[in-house]
C-alpha cells in the first residue's frame, strides 16, 4: 500500500512530512515509528553524515545489534574523529529500520562529515578531552540536534554555553524548572494513542517556529549552514519522490527546513567549506557511553530507563519496579512483592502531587529509595548503575569497515618499521633511542588495550632500565581484539588512554591501581596519569592496612625511576607516592603492635621496602623541588632544620617535626617514624632491631645509642625469644649484617656477652632463629666472627679503647695499604694516563 | 540542607501570646495552618486538615496567593518532604531516619500538626518504654473496683490516634526494645489494635498515621524488625548540604547557648566556628572541601550537635582560663574527643588527616600546632 495516494491522505501539511524529534527521545521514537506507518512515505531523509548513505543496509543486518555509533574520521588523521550514537529508542535507528523493513530508500542529509570533521581542525586537542564533550551535552543539545554527533574537539562546549536553551524556554513558559522534566511529561510519555500520530509534531513545530522566530539560529552560524545544505537535499529528493518525503531531524531545525529560501542563497553559504578526506563505519557502543557521565556521552542521563520506555508494551511503572525489585533480589536484599506494590502506589501517588501525568524516572527512583532501599541511597546507586544508565553493549556486524583504530596501528607499525608476524621472535630495545623508544611505547599501549602482540620477557645480558626485551607474535585473533578496543578510541594513544582510565576506576585493589600506574609510565599516557593517580590517591587514603600502603610505594617509586628513563613528566606521581609515604609514616607505629611472628617477619619486609622507597623518593622530591624554582633553597634549608629538631625530640610520634615544607623533609620524617619503633616495647624485636639498623645505617644514630638499645634488648629482663628476632632484625638478613660485627666489637661483645648468659631451657628456643641469622652469613664472615669471639673479650675491648675512632678500627691511617690505593684512583678520576696491571691486585689485598 | 528553623522567640500568632515555654507547633504557627486552609482547594484525604500540597508548602514555606508568606519549618531538599507528604497520604507509616541533630522531631512535629492539626499523640521511644505506651493500660483502682471495661481502659496516644483518625507520633523508634517495637506490627498492618481482656478492639478510621523518628549512626540499639521495617516507607534526612549553612546553624546555637550560660561574647569568633565546621564536615563526609582529596572518616558521628558542643566548650575556656578571644586552642581538645571516640582506629585517622590536610593548609598552622600539641 507503499504510494502517493495513500500517503497524500495521511498527509497532514503541504510539502514534505517533517518530523522534528528529540535525539535519543523514547516517546520521539515511537511517534516517529506512529507516523511512518501512518503516512508511508516513499524517501526517508534522516539527520546525519551522507557519507554514511552506504552503511545504511548494514543496519538490517542481524548481527546488528544497537547501541551503536556511526563513525566519521578523517582518514589521515584518525584521531579527528565524530560520533553519532544511536541506540534502539533513538528516532534516527527507528527511522533507519522502518525503512529497510518497508523497502523504502533512507539517506542522511546532514553536513558531510568532509566538512564538519575540518571546522574541528581549529581546535587541538583532538579526541583528548572525550569528557568536556560529554559535558556539552546538555538537555538543550537534544532538541537542536547540534552536539548529536559529538565531536572530537572542545567547539561543542563552547557552542552550549553561547546557544540559548530552547527547551528551558518552552519548559518555563510551561511553568516547569526542569527542561528535561518538561519534555518527558509533554512528548515522551504521551504513549501513542488513539490520536492522530501527526498532532505531536505539528504542535512541536508551531513551538520551535516561535522560538526561531525570536532566537534566530540562536548563535549558532554553523546550524545555518547544516540547515542549508539540508533543505537542498530535501528538494533533491522532492524533485525524486514529489511529495513522498519524510525527514527526521532534531525540533530546532523544522522550522529552517520548512522555511521557503533561495536555491543560490543556500548554495553561498555552502561554497568554500574546509575539507578533509573523511571515512565512515559503524562501531558498537553502550549504554555507559550514551549517558553523559562518561566521555563522548550522548547526553542521555538515563538510557536503560529510556530503553525500558521504549521496549515495554504497557505499564511501564509496574515493569521498571518489578526489574528494580529482581535486580536488589539478586544482591539478596530483601524485596518483596509487597514492597513492589507499596512502591508503584508511592510513585502514583508522587506524581499526581507533583502534577506529572505519569510517573518519570524522579519518582520512581524516589519510591524505590523510601519503600526497597530504606532511605539508603548505597543500594540505589547499584539501580542506577545497572539499570538506570544500564550494561548493554552493541554489536557491529564483521562487514563493517575497518576501524580507524586499526588503520592508525597499521600506519604506527610502517612507520616505526614492526611488521606484524605470525613468527615468533625476540625484539631487543634501546630506549635511549627514539625509534625503540617508540615502538616499546605502542606494545606497551597495545598490551593495556588487551592487545598481546609483545609480551615482555626478562633481559639477557643487560640489566639497565633502558632496555627492554619483547617476544612478538602476530595471531590471527588479535586483528578481533584491535576491533574490539575500537570502543575506546581512534588512535592507540587515544584508545589506550581511555581504557588505562576506565581500569583506574574499575579497579579492586590498591595494587592493581599502582601497578597500572607503572604501566601507564611504561606506555607513556600523560593524559591517563591524572585519572590514575586520582584514583591511586583515593585508594590509598581510603586502605587501613599499612601492609597494602607499604607494599604499593616501592612500586610507584619504581615507576617514578622508569619515567625519569623516559623523560616523563612524574610530578604528579611523586606527589602522591610523597602521600602515601605520608600515610605510611603516621599508620605504621600502631600497626607495629601485637603482631605475631609471621605478621613481625612481613612487617619487617615491609619496613625495609618502605625504607629503600623514601630513600629514592627523597631524592625525587628535591629533584622536583630544584627543578621547580628558588624554592630548593629554601627546601634545603627546611631539611636542615628538620633533622635538627628530630635529634632534639627522640621519640616524638609520626616525626613530629615542624613542617618545613609539603614534603622536603620525607628522610627526616621517616627517620622520626623508625626512631618510635626502636623505642616502643610493643613493637616485635625483629621490627625495631631493623629500625636501630637502618638508623644506624643512615648515620642518624650513633654507635653509642645503637649500644644502648641493644644493651635494652638483650638485658636480662628480655624473653630470649624477642631478643634474639631483635638481633636477626638488626644483623640478619644478607644486608652486611655479619660485616658490622665483625667491624664493631663492641656490638659482637654485646651479642656474645647476651648469648653466654641465655639460661639452658631458653637456650633451645632461641637457637633456631639464631641460626637462621647467622647462617645466611657468608662463609669468610662466619669464620672470622668465630676468630673473633674466640680470641675473647679482653683483646677486643682494649683494641676499642685504643682507637679514639671509629670502634674496631685503628686510631691512624695505615699509611702503605693506603699508598696501594692511589694509582687506581687515580686512573679512575682520568689525572695521568699510566695504567699499572699490578694496581688491580693491590686493590683486592686491602679489600 | 536541613536546618531546623526553630523559632528565635516564642511566636506570637493571632494575637495570643502564648503562656508555655515552647508552644505546640500547631498552636505557635496557628496563623499559618489557618491562612493554608482558608485558601486551600485541593482536594485533601479524609480527616486532613490541608491538602497534601498545603502540607508541603507548610513546612517548606511560600507566598499564598492573598500574600500571606509562610515561613519555612525545614529548610533541606523539596523532594524529602514530598516524600514524606506523600508516604502519609497513602496507608503506609514514615519513618525519618538521620544521625542526631538533622531535625527529624521538628519535622514530625510539624507535619503532624498539618496534617492532623495536633502534635501531641506522641510516644517517646526509650529502653524502658512498656508496651502499655502503644497499646493500652489499665486504671487499676476502676479494674478492681468495677473489673475490665472501656472505663478502665487508659488508651495510649496511638490507640487515640487510630480512633480518632490522627497521625500519632513515636520518637526515637529503635530505643525501644524489640519485643514493645513488634506491637506496632499489628496496628500498621491489620489497622487494628485488639482488646482481649474485652473481646474488643479498636479499628484505626481513615485518616490514622504514623511518623516515627530513629537515629541510624547510634550503636547498641534494638534495630527494626524486617517485618516491622517493611510496614514504614524510610526518608533519610540529610546533614547540611553546605558549609555556610552549618556554619549559620552552629554560630546561631552557640551564641543562644552562650547567652543562657552568661558567657562573654566572643568577637572574630566566626573564623574558628568555621574551622571547626569544616573539619566536622571533611571528617564526616570522608574527603576534604575541595573534593580532592579522601580521607577516612572516624567512627563517631561528628554531628552538627557536635560541632556546636565543641564551639560552646571552646568559648567556655576562652573566657575563663584564656583571653576571651575564641582560639585554635581553645577547640582543639574538644576537637579531638569528638573525633577520637575509638582510641586505635580514630587516633590512626586523625593523625593521617592532620598530616596530610591541616598541615598544608595555609592559615592553618596555629590550629596545626595547638592540635599536634594535644594528640602527642
Amino acid at each position: 500500500m507503499a504510494g502517493t495516494e495513500e500517503s497524500g491522505s495521511g498527509w497532514p501539511v503541504a510539502g514534505p512530512l517533517l518530523l522534528g524529534v528529540r535525539h535519543h527521545g523514547p516517546g520521539s521514537a515511537r511517534a516517529v515509528r506512529a507516523a511512518l506507518d501512518a503516512a508511508r512515505p516513499r524517501v526517508v531523509l534522516i539527520e546525519g553524515p551522507p557519507e554514511a548513505d552506504v552503511l545504511i543496509p548494514l543496519a538490517a543486518d542481524e548481527d546488528m545489534r544497537p547501541p551503536v555509533a556511526l563513525l566519521a574520521h578523517a582518514v589521515d588523521e584518525p584521531g579527528r574523529s565524530a560520533f553519532w550514537p544511536l541506540a534502539e529508542f533513538s528516532p534516527e535507528w527507528v527511522a533507519i529500520r522502518w525503512a529497510l523493513e518497508h523497502d523504502v530508500p533512507a539517506r542522511f542529509i546532514d553536513l558531510p562529515a568532509t566538512h564538519s570533521l575540518a571546522w574541528g581542525r581549529d581546535g587541538d586537542d583532538v579526541g583528548a578531552d572525550p569528557g568536556s564533550v560529554g559535558g556539552g551535552g546538555d538537555g538543550g543539545d537534544d532538541v537542536t540536534g547540534d552536539d548529536e554527533a559529538v565531536a572530537g574537539d572542545g567547539e561543542a562546549v563552547v557552542g552550549a554555553d553561547v546557544r540559548v536553551d530552547p527547551l528551558g524556554v518552552l519548559a518555563e513558559a510551561a511553568g516547569y524548572d526542569d527542561p528535561e522534566r518538561w519534555w518527558e511529561d509533554v512528548v515522551e510519555h504521551r504513549g501513542v494513542g488513539a490520536g492522530d500520530a501527526f498532532v505531536p509534531f505539528v504542535v512541536l513545530e508551531e513551538a520551535m517556529g516561535a522560538l526561531r522566530e525570536e532566537y534566530g539560529s540562536g548563535g549558532q552560524d554553523r546550524d545555518l549552514v547544516r540547515e542549508a545544505y539540508m533543505r537542498l537535499q530535501l528538494r533533491v529528493a522532492q524533485r525524486e519522490f514529489g511529495d513522498g518525503v519524510a525527514v527526521v531531524c532534531g525540533a530546532w531545525h523544522v522550522p529552517a527546513l520548512r522555511r521557503k529560501t533561495a536555491v543560490t542563497a543556500d548554495r553561498a553559504l555552502l561554497k568554500g567549506l574546509p575539507k578533509v578526506k573523511a571515512d565512515m563505519t559503524w562501531v558498537p557502543w553502550t549504554y555507559r557511553r550514551l549517558s553523559r557521565h562518561s566521555g563522548y556521552g550522548a547526553g542521555i542521563e538515563s538510557p536503560g530507563w529510556y530503553g525500558h520506555l521504549f521496549g515495554v508494551p504497557d505499564r511501564p511503572v509496574e515493569r521498571w519496579l518489578t526489574k528494580v525489585a529482581g535486580l536488589l533480589r539478586g544482591e539478596d536484599r530483601l524485596v518483596s512483592s509487597a514492597h513492589v506494590i507499596e512502591a508503584v502506589r508511592l510513585a502514583e501517588t508522587l506524581a499526581a502531587m507533583r502534577g506529572r501525568p505519569l510517573p518519570g524516572l524522579s519518582e520512581t527512583t524516589d519510591a524505590v529509595r523510601a519503600v526497597m532501599c530504606e532511605g539508603s541511597d548505597v543500594p540505589l546507586t547499584l539501580v542506577h548503575d545497572r539499570l538506570v544508565v544500564g550494561d548493554v553493549l552493541g554489536e557491529v556486524p564483521q562487514s563493517a569497515p575497518a576501524v580507524p583504530l586499526q588503520r592508525d596501528l597499521d600506519r604506527t607499525q610502517r612507520r616505526l618499521r614492526l611488521k606484524p608476524e605470525a613468527l615468533e621472535r625476540e625484539l631487543e630495545l634501546d630506549l635511549r633511542k627514539d625509534t625503540d623508544a617508540e615502538r616499546g611505547r605502542l606494545l606497551h599501549r597495545l598490551r593495556l588495550l588487551g592487545v598481546g602482540w609483545g609480551e615482555p620477557v626478562a633481559s639477557r645480558g643487560s640489566t639497565g632500565t633502558f632496555r627492554e626485551t619483547w617476544r612478538l607474535r602476530w595471531e590471527p585473533e588479535l586483528s578481533v581484539r584491535v576491533a574490539e578496543a575500537g570502543v575506546w578510541g581512534t588512535t592507540v594513544l587515544g584508545a589506550a588512554t581511555a581504557k588505562a582510565e576506565a581500569d583506574a576506576v574499575s579497579a579492586q585493589g590498591l595494587a592493581d591501581v599502582t601497578a597500572l600506574a607503572e604501566r601507564c609510565l611504561l606506555a607513556e599516557l600523560p593524559q591517563a596519569l591524572p585519572v590514575v593517580m586520582q584514583v591511586l590517591a583515593d585508594r590509598a587514603a581510603l586502605d587501613a592496612d599499612v601492609g597494602h600502603l607499604a607494599q604499593a610505594l616501592p612500586a610507584l617509586v619504581r615507576s617514578l625511576r622508569y619515567g625519569d628513563v623516559r623523560g616523563t613528566d612524574t610530578g604528579a606521581l611523586t606527589e602522591v607516592a610523597a602521600g602515601l609515604a605520608e600515610r605510611i609514616f603516621v599508620g605504621l607505629p600502631p600497626a607495629c603492635a601485637a603482631l605475631d611472628a609471621d605478621a613481625a617477619q612481613d612487617m619487617r619486609r615491609h619496613v625495609d621496602a618502605v625504607h629503600g622507597a623514601v630513600g629514592l623518593l627523597g631524592e625525587a622530591v628535591v629533584a622536583d623541588r630544584r627543578a621547580g624554582s628558588g624554592a630548593a633553597v629554601s627546601g634545603e634549608r627546611g631539611r636542615g632544620e628538620a633533622a635538627g629538631a628530630v635529634h632534639g625530640v627522640p621519640g616524638d610520634g609520626g616525626g613530629g617535626v615542624v613542617p618545613a615544607g609539603p614534603h622536603g623533609d620525607l628522610r627526616e620524617r621517616w627517620c622520626g617514624v623508625l626512631r618510635v619503633l626502636c623505642g616502643r616495647d610493643t613493637v616485635p624485636g625483629v621490627v625495631r632491631g631493623r629500625a636501630v639498623r637502618l638508623l644506624l645505617d643512615e648515620g642518624e644514630l650513633e654507635q653509642e645509642e645503637a649500644a644502648r638499645f641493644m644493651g635494652l634488648a638483650l638485658s636480662p629482663g628480655t624473653p630470649p625469644g624477642d631478643a634474639a628476632a631483635w638481633i636477626e632484625g638488626f644483623v640478619g638478613g644478607g644486608s652486611g649484617g655479619g660485616m658490622l660485627l665483625v667491624h664493631d666489637e663492641r656490638l659482637l661483645g654485646l651479642v656474645d656477652a647476651w648469648l653466654t648468659g641465655v639460661p639452658a631451657d631458653a637456650f633451645t628456643d632461641v637457637l633456631p632463629l639464631l641460626r637462621r641469622t647467622f647462617s645466611a652469613y657468608e662463609p669468610g664472615v662466619r669464620r672470622t666472627l668465630g676468630e673473633l669471639v674466640r680470641r675473647g673479650p679482653g683483646q677486643r675491648g682494649s683494641g676499642a679503647a685504643a682507637g679514639g675512632g671509629i670502634p674496631g678500627f685503628g686510631a691512624d691511617l695505615d699509611g702503605e695499604r693506603a699508598d696501594a690505593v692511589l694509582p687506581v684512583v687515580r686512573l679512575l678520576l682520568g689525572l695521568d694516563g699510566e695504567t699499572a696491571p699490578g694496581d688491580d691486585n693491590d686493590l683486592v689485598g686491602v679489600a | 540542607m536541613t536546618v531546623s528553623v526553630e523559632p528565635m522567640s516564642v511566636e506570637v500568632s493571632d494575637g495570643k501570646p502564648s503562656a508555655a515555654l515552647r508552644p505546640h507547633a500547631e498552636d505557635a504557627f496557628a496563623g499559618e495552618l489557618a491562612a493554608l486552609a482558608a485558601q486551600d482547594d485541593r482536594p485533601r484525604p479524609e480527616r486532613w486538615k490541608l491538602s497534601p500540597w498545603a502540607v508541603a508548602t507548610y513546612l517548606l514555606g511560600g507566598t499564598l496567593p492573598d500574600g500571606t508568606v509562610i515561613s519555612p519549618k525545614y529548610v533541606g531538599p523539596r523532594r524529602l518532604v514530598e516524600v514524606a507528604v506523600t508516604t502519609l497520604a497513602t496507608d503506609r507509616a514514615l519513618l525519618l531516619l538521620g544521625v542526631p541533630g538533622t531535625a527529624k522531631t521538628w519535622v514530625s512535629e510539624h507535619l503532624a500538626a498539618a496534617v492532623s492539626g495536633d502534635s501531641t499523640l506522641l510516644v517517646q521511644g526509650t529502653a524502658g518504654t512498656p508496651e502499655e505506651a502503644i497499646r493500652y493500660g489499665w486504671n487499676y483502682a476502676q479494674l478492681l473496683a468495677r473489673g475490665p471495661s472501656r472505663d478502665a481502659l487508659v488508651p495510649s496516644p496511638v490507640m487515640r490516634a487510630m480512633a480518632d483518625g490522627m497521625t500519632a507520633r513515636v520518637e526515637e523508634l529503635t530505643r525501644i526494645p524489640a519485643d514493645v517495637q513488634d506491637s506496632l506490627i499489628t496496628i500498621l498492618s491489620e489497622k487494628t489494635l485488639p482488646i482481649p481482656e474485652l473481646g474488643q478492639e479498636v479499628q484505626a478510621v481513615r485518616g490514622f498515621n504514623l511518623i516515627a523518628t530513629a537515629n541510624d549512626r547510634d550503636r547498641g540499639v534494638n534495630d527494626l524488625s524486617s517485618a516491622l521495617r517493611r510496614r514504614f516507607n524510610t526518608v533519610v534526612l540529610p546533614l547540611p548540604e553546605s558549609v555556610e549553612a552549618e556554619v549559620d546553624i552552629v554560630s546561631r546555637r552557640v551564641d543562644q547557648i552562650g547567652r543562657s550560660l552568661d558567657l562573654p561574647t566572643a568577637p572574630d569568633g566566626v573564623d574558628e566556628i568555621r574551622r571547626v565546621v569544616t573539619v566536622f564536615r571533611e571528617l564526616r563526609g570522608g574527603v576534604t572541601s575541595d573534593g580532592r582529596t579522601k580521607l577516612k572518616s572516624p567512627s563517631g558521628t561528628l554531628s552538627t550537635a557536635e560541632a556546636i558542643s565543641v564551639v560552646t566548650n571552646g568559648l567556655a575556656l576562652a573566657a575563663h582560663f584564656g583571653d576571651g578571644v575564641l582560639r585554635a586552642g581553645d577547640v582543639a581538645a574538644g576537637i579531638l574527643g569528638a573525633v577520637v571516640r575509638d582510641p586505635a582506629a580514630d587516633r590512626v585517622i586523625w593523625q593521617e588527616y592532620l598530616e596530610a590536610v591541616v598541615r598544608e593548609r595555609d592559615g592553618w598552622k596555629d590550629f596545626y600546632r595547638a592540635c599536634r600539641e594535644v594528640s602527642a
